[in-house]
């Protein structure tokens, strides 16, 4: 038993690594392959000495395989490289950043979950009424609504309209609300779908009649019982989705000028930054894929069959 | 035991033959791709009518909000943007583009999506092993940083967009007609077809495909609403479709400079994407349950 | 439309036999081994254990056990359908471990099999008529004995079922189209796995009626994989008993069912509907 647990876990590391492993070089070759980047910084009629001198400077002269190594090298040691326009560390820029990302999607995702789950569980307990279609209707059409389209909207409303609220720029807790409502908009429909679905899955099982046999009462039965086993897909989903926002938050911290990892991007990406644009593509893949080791940890905690 | 019933040889009276679900699958998915079928068709066959407001800037009525709204006139349906374009005109020139991509930018993820989820869900051994790493690595990258990766060295063009709509969407695509493949491959017609003496490329192409079709067309139609969506991000963020030329997304991009002055600019064009993008999604998901080989018992 | 079931009864349209080689058997299994590792547990777990048997031409051999007892395991690995394991599989003569590919696909339409499930044998998307085009096409010389029309009926199919598509024919209705396929390659063995089980009770018999006619007129020879022991006593010459992997009891068939030696095979038999009957014969 205990063999087979640590043959489990391993080969499930393994794979998360191989994956990562992948996904870096992935982004290595899509930044290398992808052309001379040298063209694009510069240029089209930039002198060939000058491109020639900022190949040599991007180490772009080496052969692919050293820079590679380079790379994987730098990731290791936490040092992401030079920004060319802002001349500083690329690891130092995103740790100032980052708390802002952070900030706006702990608070995202925190609405998101508690919309999303009483919607998921409130369309689940009353499957096939009036109640399951509106709220079923609702997050689907979370999901398909361009959300910084959305936040564009509430923009206008609530800043321009009615001059409630400020329309960007960051600082006070309101000037988080309309970004954070925003964020959620997309996580809080995929939970309140993924709810229903485990939802009513878990209410279909035998135990939960015989929880009413005994004569629990509804709320006990739904939420201690069902809701705690339908609990798993719906924290997978939550830690997945924070990876998500972490690194795709660029279109909602453009419309509010949030001053996050999203908008370091499309500064990189307009100074044709290229060392930072990597930099950022490359802290988002860990990430992600740290979230997904965490989905792992969570899994073996909560289900003893896994265990 | 030695008579053979009646009831087997007359075709007609053919005992119970199992009935086709999904009849009101089948009603639902002509109600929503009807909506989608007028709204493609018109945003082509409208131009040609010369009903549409000119084209053109028209600096005597910059910014003039809808009919329905007071100060609007019919001159301008939807308004005007800050050089007195046509708000109208621009949404349905613009929505061919959108359409053109969402449709193409399904097809370029989709087509090797499901080439590779055959060959791993069929082959297995050391083909699946290879690309289901692949289908992990890549669904281990979010989309917007893969965009970033590659628009950071390509610039934005059109060849680009679809290079990341082919990237962000064909895993996806893989995974789930891999799994769909490995449930075919089990089925009993196949051994049947091997032991006729069928080579193996020709149990792929002529069966294994064929009824994988309502998985992929399925997919290809949730893939449209998810190509729509990148692209109108991608071109609001400046990184899709770039002026000249101008997409849904695009308008909202330049809407979103006007927003205090003229909302109505990125107000149609986004909501259009919205619907656009609950119909398909409403549609693959009932082609989806209409198809799924797992779900259809026989 | 009873003049063309007469027509169309096996003895005219398939008495074509082959001459078969006498000598060299059908099929021969020697040691056979088959394991299945599962893949999440890594825990090996043995299908088929040491399995031998013999099927000479247009002999009737019966495999018979409960459900995982490795039948199904073995009758893959026999017909190149399945993973082949340990030990040796002699096809017609052709060791399957040294046969090279080419050759393995020109001597796969000997062998035919007829599956449990009659609507998974048989293509969603193809109607009758284009499935049987297929074949054709696939073994133009083997197959242009016999046109559809009288294929089926010697199934005793009205021709008008070949523009049906699978989900529009019963159980019985597919489990017969799918045995004019096999017929349609005249194979040398027919190997048939739970043919009737699938099937409503009412149409089992006539299927099995259908199998004896076509032993007698075909002059193939059948390996039969049934967990009921009624069937196989209708249809078999031998019948070899298997439990969890293993031949426990191998005999002819009237041997085995009137004196079993095993325990197991005594089980089975004690299981059989009316089984008391018979044991008091």
């Amino acid at each position: 038993m205990k063999a087979s647990t640590v043959r489990r876990v391993g080969s499930r590391l393994a794979s998360l690594f191989a994956s990562l492993l992948i996904a870096l070089s992935l982004a290595f070759l899509l930044g290398r392959l992808s052309g001379d980047p040298t063209a694009t910084i510069l240029g089209p009629l930039a002198p060939p000495e000058q491109r020639e001198a900022l190949r040599h400077e991007l180490g772009l002269d080496l052969p692919l395989v050293v820079q590679y190594f380079d790379y994987l090298r730098g990731i290791l040691t936490g040092d992401l490289g030079q920004s060319l326009q802002f001349y500083q560390s690329n690891t130092s820029m995103i740790a100032d950043r980052l708390p802002y990302t952070l900030q706006l999607v702990a608070a995202g995702m925190g609405l998101a979950v508690c919309v999303g789950v009483p919607l998921g569980v409130l369309a689940a307990t009353r499957e096939g009424t009036w109640w399951d279609r509106a709220a079923s209707t609702v997050a689907l059409l979370g999901q398909s609504v361009p959300v910084f389209w959305f936040g564009m909207m509430l923009v206008v409303l609530f800043a321009v309209k009615l001059g409630w609220l400020p329309a960007g720029q960051s600082g006070t807790p309101k000037h988080l609300i309309l970004p954070a409502l925003t964020m959620s908009v997309y996580p809080m429909a995929h939970i309140a779908r993924l709810t229903r679905a485990s939802m009513s899955e878990a209410l279909a099982e035998p135990y939960i009649d015989s929880a009413r046999a005994r004569g629990l009462g509804n709320r006990r039965v739904v939420w201690r019982h069902a809701f705690a086993n339908a609990m798993m897909p719906i924290l997978t989903i939550v830690v997945l989705q924070t990876g998500i926002l972490l690194s795709g938050a660029v279109a909602v911290e453009y419309v509010y000028s949030w001053p996050g990892l999203g908008q370091l991007a499309l500064q990189a990406i307009q100074f044709r930054d290229f060392p930072l644009v990597q930099a950022i593509v490359v802290f988002g893949a860990l990430v992600f894929v740290l979230l997904n080791l965490v989905v792992d940890v969570l899994h073996s905690i909560v289900d003893p069959r896994v265990r | 035991m030695t008579g053979v019933s009646q009831l087997e040889l007359d075709p007609t009276a053919a005992g119970t033959p199992p009935r086709r679900p999904g009849r009101r699958a089948r009603t639902s998915v002509f109600w929503l791709s009807l909506p989608l079928a007028v709204v493609s068709v018109g945003v082509f066959v409208l131009p040609l009518t010369g009903l549409l407001p000119a084209a053109g800037q028209d600096l005597a009525a910059t910014r003039q909000p809808p009919a329905f709204l007071p100060g609007g006139t019919w001159a301008h349906p939807l308004g005007t943007d800050k050089l007195g374009q046509d708000v109208l005109t621009q949404f349905v020139t613009a929505g061919r583009l959108t359409i053109v991509i969402g449709l193409v930018g399904a097809l370029v993820a989709i087509g090797p999506g499901t080439l590779l989820g055959v060959l791993a869900g069929y082959f297995r051994g050391w083909v699946d092993r290879v690309i289901s790493v692949l289908i992990d690595a890549q669904l281990a990258l979010p989309f917007i940083l893969v965009a970033l990766a590659i628009i950071a060295n390509r610039g934005s063009s059109l060849p680009v967009l679809f290079l990341v709509l082919a990237l962000t969407g064909w895993a996806v695509c893989a995974r789930v007609t891999r799994s769909a493949t490995m449930a075919i491959r089990e089925r009993q017609f196949v051994f049947g077809l091997r032991a006729a003496g069928a080579s193996e490329p020709r149990i792929v192409f002529r069966h294994i495909l064929p009824n994988l079709a309502g998985t992929t067309v399925a997919l290809g139609t949730l893939q449209v609403g998810t190509a729509i969506l990148v692209e109108s991000a991608l071109s609001f963020l400046g990184l899709g479709v770039v002026p000249p030329m101008n997409s849904w997304g695009s308008m909202l991009a330049s809407g979103q400079d006007e927003l205090s002055q003229a909302w109505w600019i990125a107000f149609f064009p986004g909501l259009a994407i919205t619907l656009l993008v609950l119909l398909v999604n409403l549609l693959g998901d009932a082609l989806l349950t209409h198809h799924d080989p797992r779900k259809a018992r026989r | 439309m009873t003049e063309a079931v007469q027509k169309g009864v096996p003895g005219e349209a398939a008495r074509r036999p082959r001459a078969p080689e006498p000598e060299t058997p059908v099929l021969v299994v020697d040691d056979l081994v088959v394991e299945h590792r599962d893949r999440g547990t890594g825990q090996v777990f043995r299908a088929v254990d040491h399995v031998s048997l013999r099927i000479d031409a247009g002999e009737s051999v019966a495999v018979v056990g409960e459900s995982g007892s490795g039948k199904t395991t073995l009758a893959m690995a026999a017909t190149a359908l399945g993973p082949r394991g340990g030990g040796d599989i002699r096809l017609l003569g052709h060791s399957l471990s040294e046969i090279s590919r080419t050759r393995l696909r020109r001597l796969r339409p000997e062998v035919q099999v007829v599956f449990q499930d009659p609507h998974g044998s048989l293509d969603p998307r193809q109607s009758v008529r284009s499935g049987l085009r297929e074949l054709r096409t696939l073994q133009p010389e083997r197959t242009s004995w016999i046109g559809d029309a009288e294929l089926l009926g010697s199934v005793r199919l009205a021709p008008e079922l070949l523009d049906r598509y699978p989900h529009q024919l019963s159980g019985g209705q597919a489990q017969r189209v799918c045995i004019a396929r096999a017929l349609l390659m005249r194979p040398r063995l027919i190997v048939a796995d739970e043919p009737t089980s699938g099937l409503d009770v009412s149409v089992q018999a006539d299927v099995l009626a259908l199998l004896r006619q076509i032993r007698a007129t075909t002059g193939a020879a059948l390996l039969m994989i049934s967990h009921d022991l009624a069937v196989v006593r209708s249809l078999c010459d031998v019948v070899h008993v298997m439990y969890r992997g293993r031949v426990v009891e191998s005999g002819p068939c009237e041997q085995v069912f009137v004196t079993p030696e095993n325990d197991y095979t005594r089980e089975l038999l004690a299981a059989m509907p009316g089984a008391r009957w018979r044991s008091r014969r």
